[in-house]
């Protein structure tokens, strides 16, 4: 085959990009997980190994431009090289929700959390999950399932919405108690909501290796629209 | 240390880096001019080494420096020394039939003999007496350059019958039956249509696992695809060649030292 050398250089960056979703979705749930049980040396480990993925998105960044700048990849090629250069991106900014999520764990501190976590962990999930299978259909070019991922996004969404109106009701029954820790949980679920929102864009990547098509696959509403539709609806 | 020289080289066993022809203060004249200024760089065993630079910069006359086919040229001077693992190649004492057998060469324009395939191969062993079994040697080099499945069943064909891409395979196939250790590779595939040369290409990057390779190739992209290292080599002032560059492929191509390799693979020079 003439372009076996180019073919599995490909291989071998998809298989790593997969290895960093793993480190990428481990994160995220590890540092959830962490919270919910108030582990602070847990929240550490996960602050330090963000370096690890950071470096790593960086080796397959540097690796993906020398097989453009000394293969030559057209076309198709070309275009999943480029999706690499974006998804890890995606990857590493996921990778710093899961870090902000370990960091919110040590500022709460000692102090018991004001409610049991339910949804915000149902939320990294299914997050995660998303992502899994998004890296999947990244890696077999599966443009359906990648067009399918985006509308589980509503789930993520309402279950944000759900936290968010519930940490809201804990503010204005003793907002002096619970305001600062409300606050930071619904940090937590922001930073899970938006890495969905990120798994969208990865979405996006597969369809435009397959087709080559640039399109938008978020058709949820912003969050600041969803915010105050909320609002209004708790009035 | 920077990513890229961290990352392993794809595709091979992580050996040493290890030269296996060491190029030391080389000058090369034709007549009275100077055409190659004190070259000097290491040849890593098992690896495929691309001398670029433009035409007329010495890439050819420094290749044909590695297996003494400079000594064919009249008026050229060599001054220097070329080891071979370990020993100078221009030593009075050495046999140059045995440095050119060991150290095989392939041109730009396929050059096989006017017989049959299999006396391509079958040839070089003949004259030198060779007494195993002529047809397992034959096949063996066919299938090491990729040619056996096209071949196997015209073996006695006239080889001049085989189209531009499979004469190159040929002439691969002729040098590694004799036992080549080094292919020095001239030029192979500018006359050859892309999908034979990515062939060729293919071939050498399956050949390094064993075979230590050094190609000179005009074709930048060329350089980039196969190689692991690569030589840039630039006149000076005096229109003398000069090594401006060398290093690992992968950071001549991404991040050249030097301002002219930059200018020039980025096609601002040459």
């Amino acid at each position: 085959m003439p372009r076996e050398m180019l073919d599995s250089e490909i291989q071998r960056l998809q298989k790593e990009v997969m290895s960093l979703g793993e480190m990428v979705e481990k994160s995220i749930l590890e540092a959830v997980d962490s919270l919910k049980r108030r582990d602070f040396e847990a929240s550490r480990r996960i602050i330090a190994q963000d370096q690890a993925i950071n470096e790593k998105r960086f080796a397959i960044e540097a690796d993906t431009l020398v097989v453009i700048a000394t293969q030559q990849p057209m076309a198709s090629d070309l275009r999943i090289l480029a999706a690499i250069l974006e998804v890890v991106t995606e990857l590493e900014r996921i990778a710093d929700y899961a870090k902000g999520i370990a960091k919110v764990n040590l500022l709460i501190g000692e102090k018991p959390l004001i409610k049991p976590l339910i949804d915000i962990p149902r939320m990294a999930q299914k997050a995660t999950d998303m992502l899994h299978r998004a890296l999947e259909a990244f890696v077999q070019k599966d443009v359906e399932k990648a067009m399918a991922i985006p509308k589980e996004d509503d789930e993520v969404d309402a279950l944000y919405d759900q936290v968010y109106r519930e940490l809201m009701t804990y503010v204005i029954a003793n907002p002096a108690a619970n305001l600062e820790q409300a606050n930071y949980l619904l940090w937590v679920a922001h930073n899970l909501e938006r890495a969905a929102d990120r798994v969208t864009n990865i979405c996006e990547r597969v369809v435009f290796t397959v087709t080559g098509e640039m399109k938008e696959l978020d058709i949820q509403e912003d969050i600041g629209t969803r915010w105050s539709r909320t609002i209004k609806e708790g009035q | 240390m920077s990513w890229l020289q961290k990352m392993p080289l794809p595709d091979l066993p992580d050996n040493p880096e290890e030269p296996i022809i060491k190029i030391r203060n080389l000058n090369v004249w034709y007549g009275n001019r100077l055409v190659l200024g004190d070259i000097n760089l290491d040849i890593p065993r098992n690896r495929i080494t691309a001398i670029i630079g433009p035409s007329g910069c010495g890439k050819s006359t420094l290749i044909r420096c590695l297996n003494r086919m400079n000594d064919l040229i009249p008026n050229a001077r060599v001054e220097g020394q070329v080891l071979f693992d370990g020993k100078n190649i221009y030593s009075s004492d050495v046999d140059v039939t045995e440095i050119r057998r060991r150290i095989g060469m392939v041109f730009q324009k396929p050059n096989p003999f006017p017989k049959s395939i299999y006396e391509n191969i079958a040839w070089g062993l003949r004259i030198r007496g060779f007494k195993g079994n002529l047809d397992e040697v034959v096949e063996r080099a066919l299938r090491q350059a990729a040619l056996w499945d096209e071949v196997k069943d015209k073996l006695h064909a006239n080889a001049l019958t085989l189209s531009g891409g499979q004469q190159q395979r040929l002439c691969i196939a002729r040098a590694l039956a004799v036992g080549s250790e080094v292919l020095l590779l001239d030029e192979p595939a500018s006359a050859l249509d892309p999908i034979s040369a990515l062939k060729i290409e293919e071939l050498l990057r399956e050949l390094s696992r064993d075979y230590t390779i050094v190609i000179v190739t005009h074709n930048m992209q060329q350089a980039a695809r196969v190689s692991h290292y690569t030589a840039f080599i630039m006149w000076d002032d005096n229109r003398v060649g000069r090594l401006i560059e060398y290093g690992l492929t992968r950071d001549i191509f991404t991040n050249p030292k030097d301002k002219r390799t930059e200018d020039y693979i980025t096609g601002r020079f040459g």
